[in-house]
């Protein structure tokens, strides 16, 4: 009885938890409300601990708050002088000995956990015909921007990553000129992209992102990176699998693809002018551009991470890129555009696109 | 020298003279105090800009190069140059009265370590006048600090260069002072829970700060003659500043927070009126915490991508030190129990810290969960986390003794009044600040952000933890406003000012003369001047000796020389890598101006002087009247 009564209670302690925990924040960021399976033992291990915690926390405070109340001094025992103890071996023990069994079983899922989330081995599966099993995505962080590599497919894009629900992505990560860090908070914990080596993990997202409010899930860089750290967002968009092929063979058939200066569209040619140096126009390829891959621009979330997905953005932020992000390598990378070839360029660049 | 002219009121220019060249341990403490202060207000400051930035989402209230530069001094300022310089005040002022000594060991070196350390705090803050200050985090990674363009990091790299030399010095000072100078009686086990702090905080010290040393050599030749230690185009590292930085780092917590331990374990049995429980166990938790300290540091890179099982075993250690650390709290909470407690200001800081040090303390265990730190790393929570410990931790401990302490060291007392409403405010401000933050963290925002974009669900937290931030900041002011009133009031001249005083430092009578106790004491059990008192020793103490010559050492303007010395040739260093021609003559006669005084100091023999028997009753006299300190 006694028994059913203690798992009860931790059965409801456990469920008011969860409901506060999970009445907290945005659906498309916050890591209370994950959307895939690493994110889900990551919150799992946080409930656990602050369970864990908490039962610590609650102990302290109660014998804290009846120390206080119990033995405060009255005004009559102005010349009281308690009995001067020296300790307790007993006591010594006890809470020694509580505090360690406590950690130890913490550790246990933390130590199952730890290496069932830095197993990566499977990254390097292949099938009979020697392709490898599992999607990789090869991730380069680069100031104020991310550009996603998918080696196996040959496409590369920026900014906004595609990932297909229900399987183990893998991430090879890296940057490209100083330390970042990889954050989805809704999918999963980070690992940073250093400079001198690859990081490799997996994530898994389980939901699609249509249903969410912008219909993508926000990454974020989480190492300081310099002035625009702040800035350096990127956006996430998963699709079931049959949607994701549509889209990397969308992004395959982009193949040579690129901007005329002899175009008779003043922004196409301006673009080929000024922008293609940095800014690729064609999906297939891989990683290393100078400027995030533009192919699937009109597409995405965002204008350079944070401002909204409009023409009006593209034209701001290409009259003056500093203002917007300062530090940014872009700024001064182009030659001086009027503003009819920057509103043209802009028409331009939100026409490219490879979804339907 | 003669001492008679204590008698004398001196003039202005003659009691700045004697700050500038005092050795005298319980000035250098006043110094320490004020110049943590001072730069305590300007992190403060700082971290106040910070916080009106991030009120509201895309504010523009500082840019985002300066937010930068704020976020760096603030948390370089805070651990540097104001928490350490503060705690070391009070560990100057009190650990010799503490363990019956006349002065620490080597107080010309006490001297020189403060200089060092003053003189380089400056020259780190002169950057904000010349041409922009640190900018890459109090971490400082190397590939962001490498890439950062203009002086700030050189400023960072040699002003903490020089004033880490000071704090090393003092360190080991420190564990020369507590190994040899005790009182006869004094053994090892009957130090207080102070003394015992400061002693392994220093040994810390010790271990600690020389590979921060190496990291920001490293870091300084990297950018002043292009060597690659951190270029990895050259085959250079960045995760090497990580470890070496983490290896200094992690200890530095400890290294700030168990004199705060120590100062609560000193506070506490007072206002309990009860031997602190647990002693034997006190002191072993202390050494362990210590010990482990060291084992622990890429808790703070599992992120970086060290592999699971540096993850796994870094994890596990880190659980453990909650172990001795809990261990501490409930010896508090049982030295209160069964007491009788009297809520003073100091005692209503060190009741506010329990509670917030335990919460800043599970935090740290749920972040030691390695897979669970993924999330949280560089998230708002961990700046939830290490705020409960500093603040909840170390600056309570830093108010609450500075009310405890202030009658020893300034003969005046703080006022009870405004303690209380200083208290008050900063605690909830404390905790409206930082408590939301954890949510944030877990809602997905990242540290280090000079804005944020509305509509991610972080508005109305960071609002109301800015809201906190003012409260903090007013609470503050609240204390600067107690401490100047009380340099307008009235001298105590007292002995034991709480009543219940129970180490030798409140055996003293107030002003503390600046030999200490004119004989030495003799210690005959752990809380040495409780017993005498219980035992009805009207006295204060049973002394080991017979009243005798005092033998002292001289004041010196060397140190300060020394350290200008070093101050000038950073300039040089500083601007060496703009190829102006004046730098290497600069870095010259800065280090030809440290080693002539070195030379000076080694070869002039200062043997000190005698303060004679007449000379220290008539001093006596002078400070309590007739009798002495009786």
């Amino acid at each position: 009885m006694m028994k059913g009564l203690k798992k009860w209670r931790l059965f409801s302690l456990l469920a008011v938890m969860t409901v506060f925990l999970s009445a907290c924040g945005e659906n498309y960021i916050s890591t209370l409300k994950p959307a895939g399976a690493v994110g889900k033992q990551q919150l799992n291990l946080l409930i656990f601990s602050t369970s864990i915690m908490a039962l610590v926390v609650v102990v302290v405070s109660v014998l804290y708050l009846l120390a206080f109340v119990k033995f405060r001094r009255k005004k009559q025992d102005e010349n009281y002088i308690p009995k001067q103890v020296e300790g307790s071996h007993t006591l010594e023990v006890i809470w020694t000995v509580i505090p360690i069994i406590l950690l130890l079983i913490l550790s246990v899922p933390t130590l199952v956990t730890t290496y069932k989330l830095g197993d990566v081995a499977a990254m390097e599966h292949v099938d009979e015909d020697g392709n490898k099993t599992a999607l990789t995505v090869n991730v380069t962080a680069k100031l104020y921007w991310w550009e996603f590599e998918y080696p196996e497919q040959g496409i590369v894009t920026a900014q906004e990553l595609v990932v297909p629900t229900d399987e183990k992505v893998y991430f090879n990560l890296k940057a490209a000129d100083v330390k970042h860090s990889f954050w989805i908070p809704s999918i999963g914990g980070k690992m940073d992209t250093n400079v001198e080596n690859v990081n490799k993990f997996y994530l898994e997202f389980d939901e699609e992102s249509q249903g969410l409010k912008d219909g993508v899930f926000y990454g974020k860089c989480a190492e300081l990176c310099g002035p625009s750290h702040a800035l350096m967002d990127f956006k996430v968009k998963t699709l079931d699998r049959d949607a994701f092929d549509t889209w990397v063979a969308a992004m395959q058939a982009t193949e040579g693809q690129t901007a005329s200066k002899d175009s008779t569209d003043l922004g196409e040619a301006t673009f080929a002018a000024n922008c293609l140096g940095c800014h690729a126009v064609s999906g297939a390829g891989a990683s290393g551009a100078m400027g995030p891959n533009l192919t699937a621009f009109g597409d995405r979330n965002r204008v350079a991470g944070v401002l909204e997905h409009s023409k009006d953005s593209i034209e701001t932020w290409v009259k003056n890129p500093e203002s917007i992000k300062p530090g940014n390598l872009m700024t001064g990378a182009y030659g001086k555009l009027s503003d009819e070839e920057v509103s043209a360029v802009a028409d331009y660049i939100m026409s490219l696109s490879v979804e339907d | 020298m003669s001492s008679v002219a204590v008698s004398n009121k001196k003039g202005f220019g003659a009691v700045f003279w004697d700050y500038l060249t005092t050795v005298d341990h319980k000035k250098l403490g006043v110094m320490y105090l004020l110049a943590g202060t001072l730069f305590f207000a300007i992190a403060g400051f700082e971290a106040l800009l910070m916080r009106i930035q991030l009120m509201v989402p895309n504010n523009d209230f500082v840019s985002a190069g300066l937010f930068n530069q704020l976020l760096t001094m603030h948390g370089t300022t805070m651990l540097f140059l104001a928490a350490t310089p503060l705690l070391f005040g009070f560990m100057n002022a009190v650990v010799p009265l503490q363990i019956g000594a006349r002065d620490v060991a080597f107080p010309f070196l006490n001297s020189l370590g403060f200089w060092l350390f003053f003189l380089g705090a400056v020259f780190l803050h002169l950057s904000f006048f010349l041409g922009g200050a640190p900018d890459a985090g109090w971490t400082s990674y190397a590939s962001l600090s490498l890439y950062s363009p203009g002086h700030g990091i050189d400023f960072y790299v040699l002003g903490l260069q020089i004033s880490g030399a000071g704090t090393l010095i003092s360190g080991i000072n420190f564990i020369v002072t507590i190994i040899t100078m005790r009182a006869p009686g004094m053994t090892f086990m009957r130090m207080p829970l102070f003394t015992w702090t400061t002693l392994i905080t220093s040994a810390l010290i010790m271990f600690a700060f020389p590979p921060l040393t190496v990291g920001l050599f490293f870091m300084l030749v990297d950018r002043m003659f292009e060597a690659n230690f951190f270029d990895h185009t050259m085959g250079g590292n960045t995760i090497i500043w990580e470890h070496l930085f983490w290896i200094f780092g992690h200890p530095e917590v400890y290294i700030l927070v168990l004199p705060a331990f120590g100062l609560f374990s000193e506070i506490i049995p007072v206002f309990a009126r009860k031997r602190l429980f647990g002693y034997s166990s006190m002191v072993f938790a202390t050494i362990l915490i210590g010990f482990l300290g060291f084992m622990v540091w890429a808790h703070h890179m599992f992120t970086t991508g060290l592999g699971p099982t540096a993850n796994a075993i870094f994890a596990v250690a880190t659980m453990a030190i909650a172990v001795p650390t809990g261990m501490k709290v409930f010896n508090w909470i049982l030295t209160i129990w069964g007491g009788s407690i009297k809520v003073t200001v100091p005692m209503l800081w060190a009741l506010g810290f329990i509670p917030s040090f335990v919460a800043g303390g599970v935090t740290g265990v749920m972040q030691a969960t390695a897979p669970l730190d993924y999330q949280l790393h560089d998230s708002y929570f961990i700046v939830a986390h290490f705020h409960y410990v500093i603040v909840g931790g170390i600056v309570t401990a830093i108010f609450g003794s500075m009310h405890f302490y202030w009658p020893i060291m300034f003969n005046r007392a703080l006022g009870e009044k405004l303690g209380v409403l200083t208290f008050w405010t900063f605690f909830i401000g404390f905790h409206l600040t930082f408590f939301l933050q954890h949510f944030l963290g877990l809602m997905g925002m990242p540290r280090r952000v000079f804005t944020y974009q509305a509509n991610q669900g972080w508005d109305l937290f960071n609002f109301i933890s800015s809201i906190g931030a003012i409260l903090m900041a007013i609470g503050v002011i609240l204390l600067v406003l107690n401490i100047l009133i009380s340099i307008k009031s009235k001298p105590l001249n007292c002995r034991d000012y709480w009543e219940d005083g129970r180490s030798l430092e409140w055996a003293i009578k107030t002003p503390v003369p600046f030999y200490n106790f004119k004989q030495t004491p003799l210690v005959r059990g752990f809380d040495p001047y409780w017993l005498e008192k219980h035992e009805g020793n009207k006295e204060g103490m049973t002394y080991a000796e017979p009243l005798s010559d005092i033998h002292m050492p001289n004041n010196s303007i060397l140190p300060l020389i020394m350290s200008i010395g070093m101050f000038i040739a950073a300039f040089g260093a500083l601007y060496h890598p703009d190829g102006v021609s004046w730098s290497i003559p600069v870095i010259i006669i800065g280090l030809g101006i440290t080693v002539a005084s070195m030379i000076t100091r080694s070869v002039k023999d200062d043997l000190g002087f005698h303060v004679h028997v007449e000379e220290v009753i008539a001093t006596e006299e002078q400070l309590y009247g007739k009798g002495g300190n009786k």
